[in-house]
């Protein structure tokens, strides 16, 4: 979904310039979700699918709350509920809002093999560019969120694009808009951070909530969506939300520095048998036949 | 010892004589009948192929250049396991009609330990023992048997990722490229063999057949089986007839 007023940073499987780069200044910006405020009441998927247009599929009733079991290429937005029993034996209803988390180092964009399939604009958000897709799915493999959804019919990935299109012109995310508890909020990354730690801060000192803390995680250089938890301790209650997400070291060690490497040991082959010809020289049949002159 | 799938590919084997036509000039020797020569290129073909589509995805280096030869990304995506789909399943039947040559002998491992020898072309002649194959080409013969599988298992997750989930994908690409990398040297080396470093064998594998002289240089052991004389000594009748010729021609 392309985005023309927003400054790239990055391109997946990218050689060059990129354009753009460092022409503008640009505030990296932040949602901000507080699981704890969060009454489940899925306007944010409707807000989603109504401003992206998704054709609707059938929803999945697995005796819980939730839409469906994960979010799919056409549902890019989804409450995860957890029916989660304390060690006191009360109940906790745990909410989160599942979607793209705009890794500052995204696992997608490092995986993904076509050059201008995945972009990272300067503002922190993640898009995928589907007319540059190939349908490889490496990214499904690179995300540690499993975030990117295929779609069998297009051979095309699809995920949720922070609205990228809405943000390019000065608006807030679909979501955002739709949120009436405010537990949902979009600024800069900066400002952000410092409510989400005011608010954790508030939990710990006057809601008795002694783990609560802001999911904002350092493996992958921070997120461009960032959550306040009861307990941050715990992150996998909140619908296996990975408590440290790692790319696989394929697409990161080996990708970036091994693969060049050996790619460039391999073709070497092709200068030493070039000069191996030049100076040792071909294995004649033997006696080598000699031009004699009649 | 006849197991279905040599007797199916005798079958196919004789199907293929019965086809094609070699022809065996004076001082000739067949080296690769028309079954080989179709399969041979026929695993070539799908192997320059998958190997162009393979690489195209394999580094942004190469993806602007290689993607449009095949119509574009997901066309080059959508065609790679294809092509690796032939490549395998021709190379099954070129696996089994050429098992028993490439076999490993005590011999090949004193060929290795001369492999500088080789390489540096301090010889004239092969050594007497090099049959049918060398070692150096059984080398890449087992190169491909163990890159086509290890293509075939890590190929398939990534093919199908949904179904083994992405941290199988991950460690499936890490063992794809190796092999592939394993198999781009072996190709470079296999190119400059058949054609450049060794004059005669290309055409043992476009038209069939070798000069005799061909034989005793490169195959002294194989010279022996197929013509029952001494590879030695046809060589120095070689040689004295050329000096005799020499002098001849030079005689005022």
């Amino acid at each position: 979904m392309p985005a023309g007023t927003l400054q790239i940073k990055a391109i997946s499987a990218h050689t060059g310039s990129i354009p753009g780069q460092g022409v503008q200044r640009e505030e990296e910006v932040c949602k901000y979700i507080d699981v704890t405020t969060c009454i489940g009441c899925k306007a944010c998927e409707v807000a989603c699918v109504e401003w992206n247009d998704m054709p609707f599929q059938q929803t999945t009733f697995d005796n819980t709350y939730q839409t469906m079991p994960a979010t799919a290429w056409n549902y890019w937005n989804l409450i995860k509920f957890n029916e989660h029993q304390r060690e006191d034996g009360t109940m906790q209803w745990l909410m989160r809002k599942d979607q793209c988390m705009h890794c500052e180092d995204p696992g997608c964009l490092r995986a993904c093999p076509a050059d201008g399939a995945i972009v990272q604009y300067a503002n922190g958000i993640v898009d995928f560019q589907q007319e540059n897709c190939i349908g490889c799915q490496y990214c499904v493999s690179g995300c540690p969120f499993d975030i990117p959804k295929f779609n069998t019919k297009t051979k095309k990935v699809y995920k949720c694009t922070l609205c990228s299109d809405r943000v390019g012109q000065g608006l807030e995310p679909a979501c955002i808009k739709s949120c009436p508890t405010g537990c949902l909020k979009f600024g800069t990354k900066t400002d952000m951070r410092a409510v989400a730690d005011a608010r954790a801060k508030q939990l710990r000192e006057h809601s008795g909530f002694p783990n609560a803390g802001v999911y904002d995680p350092p493996s992958i250089g921070g997120t461009h969506v960032i959550y306040v938890l009861h307990d941050i301790t715990k992150p996998e209650l909140y619908g296996g939300l990975p408590a440290n997400p790692r790319i696989p070291p394929t697409y990161t060690a080996w990708k970036r520095v091994a693969k060049p490497i050996a790619l460039l040991l391999g073709l070497f082959a092709a200068p030493v048998a070039f000069f191996h010809y030049v100076t040792e020289g071909p294995k004649e049949p033997q006696p080598p036949v000699r031009e004699v002159p009649r | 010892m006849s197991t279905s799938a040599e007797r199916f590919n005798e079958g196919a084997r004789r199907r293929f004589i019965a086809q094609g036509r070699t022809d065996v000039r004076a001082g000739e020797l067949l080296r690769h009948p028309v079954y080989t020569r179709v399969l041979h290129w026929g695993v070539a073909a799908f192997f320059i192929l998958a190997l162009l589509t393979g690489f195209a995805i394999y580094s942004p280096w190469f993806y602007r250049w290689l993607t449009p030869l095949f119509g574009g990304g997901p066309m080059t995506r959508l065609l790679h396991p294809w092509f690796s789909v032939a490549f395998v399943l021709i190379f099954a039947l070129q696996f089994v009609n050429w098992l028993r040559p490439m076999s490993w002998t005590g011999d090949d491992s004193r060929w290795m330990r001369r492999l500088k020898n080789y390489v540096t072309n301090t010889e004239r002649l092969e050594p007497e023992y090099v049959d049918f194959f060398n070692a150096g080409q059984k080398m890449y013969f087992w190169a491909i048997a163990a890159t086509a599988v290890i293509f075939l298992v890590t190929g398939i997750p990534m093919w199908f990722p949904e179904i083994f989930g992405r941290i199988v994908v991950a460690i499936s690409h890490v063992l794809h490229d190796i092999a592939a990398l394993v198999m781009l040297v072996g190709f470079i080396v296999h190119l400059y063999e058949g054609t450049a470093a060794q004059p005669g064998t290309f055409h043992s594998m476009t038209r069939g057949t070798v000069e005799k002289r061909w034989a005793w240089t490169h195959h002294p052991a194989w010279y022996r089986h197929i013509t029952g004389r001494d590879p030695r000594a046809d060589y120095e009748r070689a040689v004295q007839r050329q000096a005799e010729r020499m002098r001849q021609d030079d005689a005022p």
